[in-house]
C-alpha cells in the first residue's frame, strides 16, 4: 500500500490526460483463429484517473484488458509499465507489478472460503520453519487480514470469511473479486463490468470504492455498459468499435448519447 | 483445526441459509463431505455385527483393514486426481508395473532390497510424470489420456516380466515387510495398514495446510478462475499426477506384502475399485469438493460390505451388485447435495 501513497504525492492528478501515463499499450493485435479480437488498439492509462471502456459486445473490451493483465497474450504491440516494456506471459506477472483485474467471468474459486480466495495464488505462510520448510499457511492471517481490507475497501456485506463463496450471493462474490482487486492493486486496477450482476445499492458500493481507489492515487480502468455509471465516475473514455479505439471522449466533451452514436457506428468520433 | 469461533460462525451460517430440516441436513452434508460415509460405515458395521457375531471379532477386523490397505493406498492416489476434476484409469496398472520392477530388481537383478524399492517408487514416479505431461501438454481429457497409458503400462509389465510371477519367498524380506502385523489390543495390525494410515494422514495435513492444498482444490473447482487468480494451474496438475504416482508406488510395496508375491496380473480391480472407494467416500466426480477422509471411509465400507456378505454366507456376485448399488446411491447424494447454496 505504500506504492499508492507515493504515487499520489509524486503525479498529482490536477489536470488529467497529463504528465506520463502509468500504462501504455500501442498496437495491441489479438486474433482468435479467424477472429480478430483486437485490431491495433493503442491506451493510456494516467495516475489518478479513471478510464472507462464502452463498446458493443464483441467490440474487444475483454480482450484488451485481458492482454494488459497477463491473462491473454498479444499477437502483437507494446505494453510499457512506468516507461518499462514488460511482456506479461501469465495473470502472476502483472500481479507481481502490482495491475490486479477482475475479470468479467469473476475468477473466484466457488468452494473455497472467502479469506482463501482473496488470497488465492499469494498465500501467507506461518513465520519459522512451520513456513519455510513445512510449507504452513497461516490461516489465522490470512482471515484477520481480510477482514481488515474488507473494512479499509469498506464493503460491509460480507461479515463471515471462512464461509465457501458459493453459499453468498452474486453481489457479495462480487464485493470478494472487487476486494482482492483492490487490496492487491498497488499500481493499476482493472474492472470487466463490476457491476453486470448487482443491484443499485451494491453497485453503488463499488463506484464508491472506484472513487476512493482513484483519490488514493490508484488509476482504474472500468469496463461498463452502464452510461450513466460511466458518466458519473470516469474522468475519460476509451470507445472501442470492432477491435478499434474509435474515440477518446471526456464527460464533458461529449454526451451520451454522442458516445453511443460513435460506439454504435452512427456518428463518426 | 477449527477453533471454537470458526465452528459457531459455521454454524450460524447452517442456520442463516436453511430453513427446512432437509435443506439444513443438506447445508451440513455440504460443508461436510465426509459425514455421510462416516454414517454408512457406522451403520453397516453395527448392522453387519447384529447379523454374525464373527463380523466383530478381531482377526475379522484385523483382515478388513487388511484387504482394504492396497485399495485404500491406491484410491488416495485417485483422490487427487480426482479433486483436480481429472480422473485415472491407469492407477492399476501403474502399480503392477511399480511392482514388477521392484520384484525383479531385487530377485534377478541382484540390486538391494531399499534400491530396489526406490527404483520402482522411479517408476511410479514417471509413470505420473506421463500421465500429468499428456493431460497438461495436449490438452486431452485425463479419461482418454489414462484409458491408453492403461493398455500401455499394463504392456509394458507383460514385456518387463515375461509375464511370470515372481515369489515372496524368492524376494529380500524388506520387499514382503509390508505383509507382517503386530498386535495392538488383540487386534494384528500390519505394517501395510499403518503405512496407508500415515499416507493418509500427510496427505490430509498438506491438503488442508499449504497452498498447493488449496490450489489443488481451487484447479478442480474452476480452472480458468484459479488461472486468472494467478495460480500456476499446470504445474498444480503435473504435480498432482506425479504425488498420485509416489502413491501408486508405494501401493505396489503394500501388495507384495500382501499377496507374498508380484504378479503381473494382480491389481486389474484396482482401477475401478479405486474410483468406486473415492466416489463412496464422498469427493466429487466434478472435481474442488472431497477429502481423502471421505475416500478411506469409502474404501472401508466396500471392504465391510464385501466381508461382512461373505460372513452372510451371500455369493460373491452379491457382494459385487452391494457394492454397484452404493455407487450409484453415492453418486446421487452429491448431485442432491451440490444443490445446496
Ligand atoms: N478465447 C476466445 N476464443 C475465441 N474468440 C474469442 C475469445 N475471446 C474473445 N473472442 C472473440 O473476440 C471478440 C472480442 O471479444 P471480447 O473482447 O470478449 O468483447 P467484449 O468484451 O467487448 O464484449 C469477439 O468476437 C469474441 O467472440
Ligand atoms: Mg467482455
Amino acid at each position: 500500500m505504500t506504492t499508492t501513497t507515493a504515487s499520489a504525492t509524486t503525479a498529482p492528478a490536477t489536470s488529467k490526460g497529463a504528465g506520463t501515463p502509468v500504462l501504455t499499450a500501442r498496437g495491441l493485435v489479438k486474433t482468435f483463429g479467424r477472429v480478430v479480437g483486437l485490431d491495433g488498439v493503442d491506451l493510456d492509462l494516467y495516475a489518478g484517473e479513471v478510464l472507462a471502456i464502452i463498446g458493443d459486445n464483441g467490440a474487444g473490451k475483454s480482450t484488451l484488458i485481458k492482454c494488459l493483465t497477463g491473462a491473454e497474450i498479444p499477437d502483437a504491440g507494446t505494453i510499457e509499465l512506468d516507461g518499462k516494456e514488460v511482456h506479461f506471459r501469465r495473470p502472476e506477472d502483472a500481479k507481481e507489478q502490482g495491475i490486479e483485474a477482475v475479470y468479467q467471468n469473476l475468477a473466484v474459486s466457488p468452494a473455497l472460503d472467502v479469506a482463501s480466495n482473496l488470497f488465492l495464488g499469494r498465500e501467507l505462510r506461518k513465520p519459522g520453519v512451520l513456513g519455510t520448510l513445512f510449507r504452513q499457511l497461516d490461516i489465522k492471517k490470512m482471515r484477520a487480514r481480510t477482514r481488515e481490507e474488507l473494512n479499509r475497501l469498506g464493503i460491509t456485506t460480507l461479515q463471515d470469511v471462512t464461509v465457501p463463496i458459493e453459499s453468498l450471493s452474486g453481489g457479495q462474490r462480487q464485493a470478494v473479486a472487487v476486494a482482492r482487486a483492490a487490496a492487491f492493486g498497488s499500481k493499476v486496477v482493472v474492472l470487466d463490468e463490476p457491476t453486470a450482476a448487482l443491484g443499485v445499492r451494491e453497485s453503488n458500493q463499488v463506484l464508491d470504492l472506484v472513487r476512493r481507489l482513484r483519490d488514493q492515487g490508484t488509476p482504474v480502468i472500468l469496463i461498463s455498459h452502464n452510461m450513466p455509471q460511466v458518466f458519473e465516475v470516469a474522468d475519460r473514455i476509451h470507445i472501442q468499435r470492432l477491435g478499434r479505439c474509435a474515440a477518446i471522449v471526456t464527460p464533458d466533451s461529449h454526451s451520451r448519447t454522442d458516445a453511443v452514436a460513435i460506439m454504435t457506428g452512427a456518428a463518426e468520433a | 483445526m477449527t477453533t471454537s469461533t470458526e465452528t459457531v460462525s459455521a454454524a450460524e451460517h447452517i442456520f442463516e441459509t436453511a430453513q427446512t430440516p432437509v435443506q439444513r441436513l443438506r447445508s451440513i452434508l455440504h460443508r461436510y463431505p465426509a459425514l455421510s460415509p462416516a454414517i454408512v460405515l457406522l451403520v453397516s458395521i453395527i448392522v453387519f455385527g447384529m447379523l454374525n457375531e464373527r463380523f466383530l471379532l478381531p482377526g475379522n477386523l484385523s483382515l478388513i483393514t487388511q484387504q482394504v490397505a492396497i485399495v485404500g493406498t491406491v484410491a488416495l492416489a485417485q483422490t487427487l486426481i480426482i479433486l483436480t476434476a481429472g480422473i485415472d484409469l491407469s492407477v492399476g496398472t501403474a502399480m503392477v508395473l511399480a511392482s514388477m520392477v521392484m520384484a525383479v530388481m531385487a530377485t534377478e537383478n541382484g540390486v538391494s532390497a531399499p534400491v530396489a524399492l526406490l527404483i520402482g517408487l522411479t517408476v511410479g514416479l514417471m509413470t505420473g510424470l506421463i500421465n500429468g505431461m499428456l493431460v497438461t501438454k495436449l490438452r486431452l481429457p485425463p479419461f482418454i489420456v489414462t484409458l491408453g497409458t492403461y493398455s500401455i503400462f499394463l504392456a509394458l509389465t507383460l514385456l518387463y516380466s515375461k509375464g511370470s510371477t515372481v515369489r515372496g519367498t524368492d524376494m529380500p524380506a524388506l520387499m514382503t515387510w509390508t505383509g507382517k502385523s503386530f498386535p495392538v489390543a488383540g487386534v494384528n495390525v500390519s505394517y501395510g495398514v499403518v503405512i496407508m494410515f500415515l499416507l493418509y494422514v500427510i496427505m490430509a495435513w498438506v491438503l488442508t495446510t499449504t497452498a498447493w492444498g488449496r490450489h489443488v482444490y481451487a484447479v478442480g473447482d474452476d480452472p480458468e478462475a484459479a488461472r486468472l487468480a494467478g495460480v500456476r494451474t499446470t504445474w498444480v496438475l503435473r504435480s498432482v499426477y506425479i504425488s498420485a504416482g509416489a502413491i501408486i508406488a508405494i501401493a505396489a510395496w503394500l501388495q507384495m506384502g500382501r499377496s507374498s508375491a508380484a504378479s503381473p496380473n494382480a491389481g486389474a480391480d484396482l482401477n475401478l475399485d479405486s474410483i468406486t472407494a473415492v466416489v463412496i467416500g464422498g469427493t466429487s466426480l466434478f472435481g474442488g469438493r472431497g477429502t481423502v477422509w471421505g475416500t478411506l471411509l469409502g474404501a472401508l465400507i466396500v471392504g465391510v460390505f464385501r466381508n461382512g456378505l461373505s460372513l452372510a454366507g451371500l455369493d460373491v456376485l452379491y457382494q459385487t451388485l452391494a457394492v454397484g448399488i452404493l455407487v450409484i446411491v453415492a453418486v446421487s447424494l452429491d448431485q442432491w447435495i451440490r444443490k445446496a447454496r
